[in-house]
């Protein structure tokens, strides 16, 4: 009835990862180094998109505020290239700094002079802090429309602070990681570039396979349960509360794990990370690829903001009305989005519709899945 | 005597701004009785079940479960400590199979730790087949439960509520929609529930509470009117004032 309970041949699965694989390893080669440079980027946002499909596509939960666990996570990798690359400059601490008269490193930059430390910042901090307003909006049963409200608020809530806080973290200019070093190398240079794009390919598919483990199962039932019907699973004596919590904070650890390899990859991190437009685009993406399918998640990051770069080299100024277009039709055509469609009856109702398919005169999974009937 | 019941209602009111929608409620449930509680619309038959499981917190009264008091617990504590509810319309996660939904209704743990550390028990599985027997539902393990029919839903719910393993069930309006047919099965599954279980079933079907052959309280305007079996409350003059003698609707 649908591609994904057809049973693919193992061996056929073999060779696609294999394929795969192979041209992750040869994309270096094969793609100039500003193309193979965006394909990084793009990759890495897919990570972010892959929690707003866990938050959004399997529990229901609409943040608009995702840029904020994505913007910190690229804050805290950009803080630790500054520090370390900071030596010949005066004071011993970044550059920027000198501009606004600070001589001495605030106090929150000091456990950022550590790579393990920043190491697991990068994921930890984006999760602890959406686990803590995750905590206190669902306590307050704050859902719906309401929830992707207040994510959006406390997100413009990030920016301002962040924007203002020159002395701090340079405020409004954000941090440059490009002309940083990291282990005797220029992070903007080729051959970091193209470490960190296998860095992020393989973050990617790491990702996808973490994903895929918390929605199987009971767990994954349950988040379903909540999108669904979330009174229901509370009187079957489930807390809503712990589970969303945990989804959310999972979903806010991806985005700072994505924030970061984004931020080493297009060379800077700063507040505009955190801009509404920028939040929604996250869940366009997975609208777009499919909600609840994850691997919709990745390809809809990846195309579109591949298409937005090709759109926008050609014709300037015309994204803005092909995304909206893109959405509108998503919305009206094709809810599931584009995986959606395709693993539904999707295609086989467009090819009935030209004459090429006979029509189903029953329940369609009586007529192709015959064991049904029995 | 108040030890021995299983729940004890305590002049429950409900107000919702000024409106009472229960008023001085006092009812008593005694372990593994079958309970009918029947009454005319706005009666607040539902609103006692929001009651007893939390979802609405009494503005006067008290509700005594096994001893304890149930007034300010969130809904899935009391459930975990023995209320189950089956709703009036078949509330089932329709995105998941039938074998998905019973699984959640048997996990215990019920905390994500759990669920995501280790796999369904084995005894918990066989639960599981047990319940899609007595339910008929044994052929359909993998299907959505979504594309069930209506009557096939209502039992699967009900097997959820059983496979909770609830020391009270709260079944309201078991058989709205179903077949007679269907109607008489449900009927001898709640009572053959019974005596284990303690059940109370909410319904506005006669012909259905008849056949559970148990004690009925009969509401209205929130308040309890009358108890007692079919033939005495039949009898009751105000009874049949208020809700038999009128036509059905």
């Amino acid at each position: 009835m649908s591609l994904s309970k057809i049973k693919f041949d193992k061996k056929i699965v073999l060779s696609f990862w294999i394929i795969l694989i192979a041209l992750i390893i040869a994309a270096p080669t094969l793609l100039p180094v500003f193309r193979l440079n965006l394909l990084g980027r793009y990759l890495s946002l897919s990570i972010v998109a892959l929690g707003v499909d866990l938050i959004w596509g399997y529990t229901g939960l609409l943040s608009l505020g995702q840029g904020i666990f994505f913007a910190l996570g690229g804050y805290c990798a950009a803080m630790y290239l500054q520090i370390t690359s900071s030596s010949e400059f005066p004071n011993n601490i970044p550059e920027f700094f000198a501009l606004y008269g600070v001589e001495k490193l605030p106090f929150f930059w000091e456990p950022f002079k550590s790579p393990v430390f920043t190491f697991f910042a990068i994921w930890i901090i984006p999760a602890l802090v959406a686990g803590l307003i995750g905590f206190l909006v669902f306590r307050n049963r704050i859902k719906g429309v309401y929830f992707s409200i207040l994510t959006q608020a406390s997100l413009l809530v990030f920016f301002n602070f962040f924007n203002g806080q020159q002395k701090l973290i340079n405020g409004t200019n954000g941090l440059k990681t490009d002309v940083t070093q990291l282990f005797g190398q220029m992070v903007g240079s080729e051959s970091m570039q193209r470490i960190f794009f296998w860095i992020t390919a393989t973050l990617v598919i790491a990702a996808w396979f973490f994903a895929k483990w918390v929605v199987k199962g009971r767990f994954g039932n349950i988040l379903i349960g909540i999108r669904d019907d979330e009174p229901r699973v509370r009187f079957t004596g489930y807390n809503p509360v712990i589970f969303k919590t945990i989804i959310f904070s999972i979903a806010g650890g991806l985005a700072g794990i994505s924030g970061a390899l984004y931020t080493v990859q297009s060379g800077i991190v700063s507040p505009q990370f955190m801009t509404v437009p920028f939040s929604i685009e996250m869940v366009i993406w997975v609208a777009v690829g499919g909600r609840g399918t994850l691997l919709g998640a990745i390809l809809g990051a990846v195309f579109i903001n591949y298409a937005k770069s090709l759109v926008s080299e050609a014709l300037p100024a015309s994204w803005m009305f092909i995304q909206g277009g893109l959405f509108i039709l998503v919305v009206t055509a094709l809810p599931e989005g584009v995986l959606g469609w395709i693993q539904g009856d999707g295609p086989r109702n467009l090819l009935q519709r030209f004459g090429l398919k006979r029509k189903i005169e029953t329940y369609p999974s009586l007529e192709i899945n015959n064991k049904e009937q029995k | 005597m108040k030890t021995k019941n299983l729940l004890n209602l305590i002049d429950i009111t409900v107000s919702f701004e000024g409106f009472l929608a229960l008023n001085k409620l006092n009812l008593n449930l005694k372990k593994g009785e079958l309970r009918a509680v029947i009454g005319p619309n706005g009666a607040g038959k539902t609103t006692f079940l929001d009651v007893i499981t939390g979802k609405v917190r009494p503005t006067k009264g008290e509700v005594i479960f096994k001893g304890k008091s149930l007034v300010g617990s969130k809904e899935h504590k009391i459930a975990r400590l023995g209320v189950g509810r089956k709703f009036q319309s078949p509330r089932i996660f329709e995105n998941l199979t039938v074998k998905e939904n019973l699984e959640i209704s048997v996990t215990t743990p019920k905390s994500p730790l759990n669920l995501i550390q280790k796999s369904i028990k084995d005894e918990q599985l066989n639960e599981i087949e047990r319940l899609m027997k007595i339910v008929n539902l044994a052929q359909k393990v993998d299907s959505k439960a979504g594309s069930l029919s209506h009557g096939q839903k209502q039992w699967l719910e009900i097997a959820m509520l059983v496979g909770q393993k609830p020391d009270l069930m709260l079944v309201d309006e078991p058989v709205a929609g179903l077949t007679d047919e269907e109607t008489d099965l449900t009927a001898d599954l709640l009572k053959s529930l019974s005596g284990e279980n303690t059940v109370v079933v909410i319904d506005h079907d006669m012909e259905f509470i008849r056949r559970l052959d148990s004690n009925v309280s009969v509401l209205n305007q929130g308040t309890v009117l009358c108890e007692g079996t079919m033939e005495t409350i039949q009898k009751d003059q105000k009874v049949i004032e208020v809700y038999l003698g009128r036509p059905e609707d």
